[in-house]
């Protein structure tokens, strides 16, 4: 068996258990004595709570406890405290006791016997309620007269932040500039619908004190710390396992209400406590996405190049503040304006609103989405106004190869990019020109087909603590990793991370039978057991292989190099005369005078006869802080057919070529740019969360909320470059969701390329048909007035 | 969320279905439970009992006789879809039987408790309409037949009475006619936000006689009889096709559904557009 | 009430209120948590199994209806070794997260099953009552292809 397999497509390690229903879900899990948990939640957006009697539902059968607010006093805190922002962090109850802030907001929770019983009772706790107007829109929920959620956060402001460049130079640019493009642009909420919906289970443990939480987490030990704070459990007595998560997208990040109170109710009645979502209640309670309104332009020179971008940001952040909330808007969005372009200029303002609405957080591309998306839409309008063809636009500004630090406009050092090539690649993988004739041919017959092109980079593999620490994270996003060798040569590896399906099972036993020649069946990833595995942040951001995996790889060198020594002692040879090749340390010159990991991994067990300072053992610890974020990039090409009589977009073509450095495993690089692409066309063409005025959301089940099915795809094709990371242990970037980051923006504009004959200038997500059916209708309405 | 508590009862044949039915009148039928079942899970529907038909072999068959299709209420969608006599007989009966749902749904749903339900956006009902089938609808008193255009009454209301299943439907044969159905789906539930069924005389020059019926667009699968006049004695060409599109569109009125998807305009126009292909598609 | 049900070629008589969807006597009465629950409208497909040889989404049917019948399950999948489907998604990467997959193989092999050598159309179209939210459904369409080809339904 080869162990050469960094950069090999092999199967996934994680898929036996996957494949035959042995997986472990958090809704798995059973234990003897479990009580249900169902919450009884607020069905108005906005109101006072006048009165709760319980008392009908402490009576149903099988009912055992039902708590308030008067009954619980735990809140959930804010994770993410934007320093310099005039931040308003207003209390987050558990349990509602005054006011309701959403629809879904919990106000009581039942625990009985089974789950049935629980939900019979739920129905009969009885709320009064005294009803007050609701804000569902970020931007006129900061206006005059706007209903305020909280009496101490003034026209609903959480906070106003702003960064980049001087305002007045800025100001100047806009001024000298001979072209000004602008757009208000709406990026709709959207439900994050991973399939599997959350679920908690806790088990007290009253003998040890200890408590047990399986739930459905990217992060474990940001639960562990954050729910031993709230929940008053000391954090080396508190074990969170989440070994199998069925999809997150970042809704799974934040620290739940519904887990804190799982946990303090188990402690409660010392028993465990179950508590499973519908899909209803995810819908309605486990964080939204986006929900922006934004306002952005650039300046240019008459020949194209961009001279400057300033954007003030509407950022809904719900009802209340959820764990990361305010960092998302900010610093993962408004530091990336100008992206992979050399725009001098760059400012943007960002300000958090409250509203009525379930509240939101990161959501895969978290902020970068957005941040492309405003820039290609820029970028497609100056290229339309100019009348340059937009991948030419795009080529005139892009940053000129570099492969160690780029200083953006908006403060960050990228790590390395090449753009340029990137773009060539795209373009001759599209076969760009002939996509353009045939484009013109199909126009001649008065089809609307249109072709969008985007150039991106991205931020991810989050990244540098001291950074964390200055922009108010609490919390560090170093990583380590524990490898262990053991007498035979089976290797487990513990890891800080929590991969949910981005399948570091495989690519990081890959990494370390590339580095020391061990076969990969012998290699086990242990991860999302916090009593199994050593502190780490979580997988989120594209960073689970630029952090952990760097730390794992440097482990992993750590203990390449005790083996050479030890093998040199052994060999009797000078430790420079060792050399290493595919799992054997051997003489320079004499091959087969040579020690094979596997003896040496035995030898140092037995620690007979080690050198003299060597400690015996083949274990290494490795923290990574990285000093970078990493910045993958690349460039995607799509083509749309518009039926003019019906609204409905068809995707006809879909190239994406991506650059994450080198790819430790293709096929699984492959299955993350494809999920993300289709994820990110979802925003373009089917989801968005709607609310009616009083705040009912009407999207509320799949029967509303239209997700990407298999049918509406072609065959989307992939290529890559390759531009390592120059800061990086093996050179790799995230690539988790630049798919979703870039094809937003080129589905989007490849439909307003397909309508700008009609002079349709603007439309907002999703483009359902209906959406551009009345906009052709409107625009010919025009025309023959 | 689980369904409430509800009594149950597997009745052995269509006698003593129809016998607990009457006796208990608060009971619902359930067929293959792929319209209740949902509407329990959400606890939008509550019966008091639930009569539980999936056994009684009698009510499922397809069978063709006097020049009629007769489909038992327990044949489900996928039987309907693969069945030779309904893709002889009535084609868009087929057509609409292979887009309803999805596969699992099309395993198990019965048309039957499709057209009980009787949700306005819903594939059969407006093939059924266009067709001039008939209901069958059976108590311990006997059978009586209803036309399809009367049994569906309104936004999940029908013409059946009090301990009546519907066991039968029966659909003249078209098979001398062109016919066809087609559908705009919904994004997230494929229900059809238009579906529009012809079922037309055609000699291959002219249309002696036009049926048209459109579900998903108001409460209830409808006849849209200024279209058919439109249509009927005509070429069906390029400019009566306009009038027609234009007509059904003026027909249809203020009943228009409208939701944040879809708004009434939108489904008026689609009237038009899914009329037009429907007919292009019968026409073949 | 009572029922009996085979399930994975063993029957199982148990008590059940009528009430008991056939997932949940899946997952709480026999233990078989391969059947995952993804939604309450019957969309998603991930609880879809076989009752009498044809696909089923078991949250759109209660245990009553299911007595004396024959229900296999994702678990029921591997006889002699896998299911080739089951090693089709394992060769061509088509899972991630692992939740819909085992309600995505149920239903390619009833796909399958109905139409042993679909087009690449087929298959998109055939998937329509199962969503995915992470690959994008290409490298589950290539895995069902690749179970096609190899003759097995």
């Amino acid at each position: 068996m080869s162990t050469r397999i960094f950069g090999s497509g092999i199967r996934r390690r994680e898929d036996p258990r996957l494949i035959t229903g042995q997986a472990k879900f958090s809704a798995d899990i059973q234990l003897p004595e479990t009580t249900f948990l169902v919450f009884v939640r607020s069905p108005h957006a906005h109101a006072r709570i006048l009165s709760v009697d319980c008392e009908a539902a402490r009576a149903a059968p099988g009912v055992i406890r039902v708590l308030t607010g008067e009954d619980v006093q735990l809140s959930m805190p804010c994770a993410w405290l934007l320093p310099d922002s005039d931040l308003k962090t207003p209390e987050h109850p558990v349990l509602a006791k005054d006011r309701v802030r959403y629809v879904g907001d919990a106000v009581a929770a039942v625990i009985a016997e089974t789950e049935g019983q629980a939900q019979d009772a739920a129905e009969l706790v009885e709320v009064g309620y005294e009803l007050l107007p609701a804000e569902t829109n970020p931007e006129s929920a900061t206006t005059e007269g706007a209903s305020e959620l909280f009496d101490d956060v003034p026209k609903n402001v959480a906070f106003r932040w702003i960064a980049g460049s001087d305002e007045a130079l800025v100001e100047q640019a806009f001024q000298d500039a001979d072209v000004v493009v602008r757009e208000r642009i709406v990026q709709q909420r959207l439900q994050p619908t991973a399939i599997e919906p959350r679920a908690a289970i806790a088990q007290w443990n009253s003998a040890a004190q200890e408590m047990t939480l399986w739930c459905t987490s990217q992060n474990p030990h940001i639960h562990r710390h954050v729910l031993g704070l709230v929940v008053g459990i000391p954090d080396h007595k508190l074990r969170v396992i989440s070994t199998d998560v069925g999809g997150g997208f970042g809704s799974k990040i934040p620290v739940y209400a519904d887990e804190a109170l799982v946990c303090w109710a188990s402690r409660e009645l010392a028993r465990p406590v179950k508590w499973v979502e519908t899909r209803s209640e995810n819908y309605l309670v486990t964080i939204h996405g986006r929900d922006h309104v934004e306002y952005v332009e650039m300046a240019a020179t008459a020949d194209g190049t961009a001279q400057a971008i300033r954007g003030r940001v509407y950022a809904a952040m719900g009802a209340y503040l959820s764990t990361a909330a305010p960092g998302i808007p900010t610093i993962l969005h408004g530091l990336m304006y100008g992206g992979p372009y050399t725009i001098p200029l760059a400012r943007c303002e960002s300000i958090g609103v409250f509203t009525n609405t379930t509240p939101t957080d990161a959501y895969r591309g978290a902020g970068r989405p957005e941040a492309t998306f405003l820039m290609e839409r820029l970028m497609e309008r100056l290229a339309n106004q100019l009348g340059m063809d937009p991948s030419e636009i795009r080529r005139k500004n892009l940053i000129p190869p570099f492969q160690d630090g780029y200083s953006s406009a908006m403060g960050l050092t990228y790590d390395s990019g090449n753009y340029a090539e990137n773009l060539d690649l795209a373009l001759e993988k599209a076969a760009y020109g002939k996509m353009r004739a045939s484009q013109q041919r199909a126009r001649d017959e008065g089809k609307l087909v249109g072709i969008g092109v985007t150039t991106y980079n991205e931020i991810c593999g989050l990244g540098p603590s001291q950074v964390a620490g200055a922009i108010g994270f609490q919390g560090g996003l170093w990583e380590s990793a524990i490898v262990r060798i053991s007498a035979t040569c089976k290797v487990q590896v513990m890891i800080g991370t929590s991969p949910h399906g981005q399948g570091e099972e495989t690519t990081f036993a890959q990494i370390v039978a590339s580095e020391i020649g061990i076969p990969v069946d012998d290699i086990e990833i242990i991860h999302s057991d916090t009593d199994r595995t050593p502190m780490g942040w979580g997988t989120f951001g594209s960073r689970t292989t630029p952090v952990s995996g760097a730390a794992l790889a440097l482990a992993t060198r750590k203990i390449k190099e005790k083996a050479r020594l030890l093998a040199a002692h052994l060999l009797e040879a000078a430790a420079d005369d060792i050399e290493y090749e595919d799992g054997k340390f051997f003489v320079k010159g004499a091959p087969e005078h040579h020690q094979t990991i596997q003896n040496l991994a035995l030898m140092a067990t037995l620690a007979w006869n080690l050198p003299d300072g060597m400690d015996p053992g083949m274990e290494a610890s490795q923290f990574y802080d990285p000093p970078n974020f990493v910045f993958p990039f690349g460039t995607h090409i799509a083509q749309v057919e518009v039926d003019a009589e019906t609204g409905e977009v068809t995707l006809q073509k879909y190239v994406a070529v991506d650059d994450c450095g080198p790819q430790i495993n293709p096929l699984i690089v492959a299955g993350q740019v494809q999920g993300g692409v289709v994820q990110g066309i979802g925003q373009a063409l089917w989801e968005g969360t709607v609310y009616d005025d009083s705040g009912q959301l009407l999207t509320g089940t799949l029967l509303d909320y239209a997700m990407p099915r298999a049918d509406h795809f072609p065959y989307l094709e992939l290529a890559h470059t390759e531009t390592p990371s120059p800061h990086h242990p093996i050179g790799v970037k995230g690539v988790g969701e630049t798919g979703t980051i870039a094809s937003t923006v080129t589905v989007y504009n490849a439909v307003m390329d397909a309508l700008r004959s009609l002079g349709i200038d603007q439309l907002e997500m999703p483009l359902s048909p209906a959406r551009v059916w009345a906009a052709i209708e409107e625009a010919r309405s025009g025309e023959s007035a | 969320m689980r369904p409430p508590h509800f009594e149950y009862q597997r009745p052995q044949s269509v006698e003593e279905a129809l016998r607990v039915l009457a006796e208990q009148p608060a009971y619902k039928p359930l067929a293959g439970g792929h319209s209740l079942i949902p509407a329990m899970n959400l606890r939008l529907a509550q019966p008091e009992g639930l009569l539980d038909l999936g056994r009684l072999d009698d009510l499922r068959g397809i069978r063709f006789d006097q020049n009629q299709l007769r489909i038992g209420a327990l044949t489900t969608h996928e039987e309907v879809a693969a069945s030779p006599h309904v893709r002889k007989h009535c084609p868009a009966l087929s057509d609409a039987a292979s887009v309803i749902g999805d596969p699992q749904v099309r395993a198990w749903g019965t048309l039957g408790g499709n057209l009980a339900h009787a949700d306005p956006a819903s594939d059969p009902p407006p093939v059924i309409v266009a067709c001039e089938g008939t209901i069958q609808l059976t108590n311990q008193s006997g059978s009586r037949e209803v036309a399809a255009e009367d049994f569906f009454i309104d936004i999940f209301t029908t013409a059946t009475g009090e301990g009546e299943l519907l066991t039968e439907i029966i659909v003249p044969s078209q098979a001398n006619r062109k016919s066809a159905y087609l559908k705009l789906p919904h994004p997230a539930s494929r229900y059809p936000v238009v579906g529009v069924c012809v079922v037309l005389d055609w000699d291959g020059v002219s249309c002696s006689r036009a049926r048209v019926a459109i579900g998903g667009a108001t409460g209830k699968a409808t006849r849209c009889h200024q279209a058919e006049g439109v249509l009927t004695g005509s070429d069906l060409g390029e400019e009566t096709m306009r009038d027609a599109e234009r007509v059904i569109s003026a027909e249809l009125g203020d009943d228009l559904l409208a939701d944040h998807y879809a708004s009434a305009e939108y489904r008026r126009a689609m009237a038009g557009v899914f009329l037009k292909r429907s007919v292009k598609a019968a026409l073949g | 009430m009572e029922v009996s049900i085979e399930v994975n070629g063993k029957t199982y008589t148990k008590a059940v209120e009528p009430r008991t969807l056939l997932v949940h006597f899946l997952r709480e009465d026999l233990g078989l948590t391969g059947t995952n629950i993804g939604c309450d409208t019957s969309q998603c497909g991930a609880c879809t199994v076989h009752m009498d040889g044809r696909a089923l989404k078991s949250c759109t049917c209660l245990a009553v209806q299911a007595d004396g019948r024959s229900v296999t399950t994702i678990e029921g999948m591997a006889q002699q070794g896998l299911h080739p489907l089951q090693q089709a998604f394992w060769d061509k990467h088509g899972l991630q997260c692992g939740y819909c997959t085992p309600g995505m193989i149920m239903a390619s092999a009833a796909l399958l099953k109905n139409n042993p050598n679909p087009t690449e159309a087929e298959v998109r179209h055939g998937l329509e009552g199962n969503l995915c939210r992470c690959t994008g459904y290409q490298k589950i369409v290539e895995a069902i292809l690749a179970a096609a080809e190899g003759g097995e339904e």
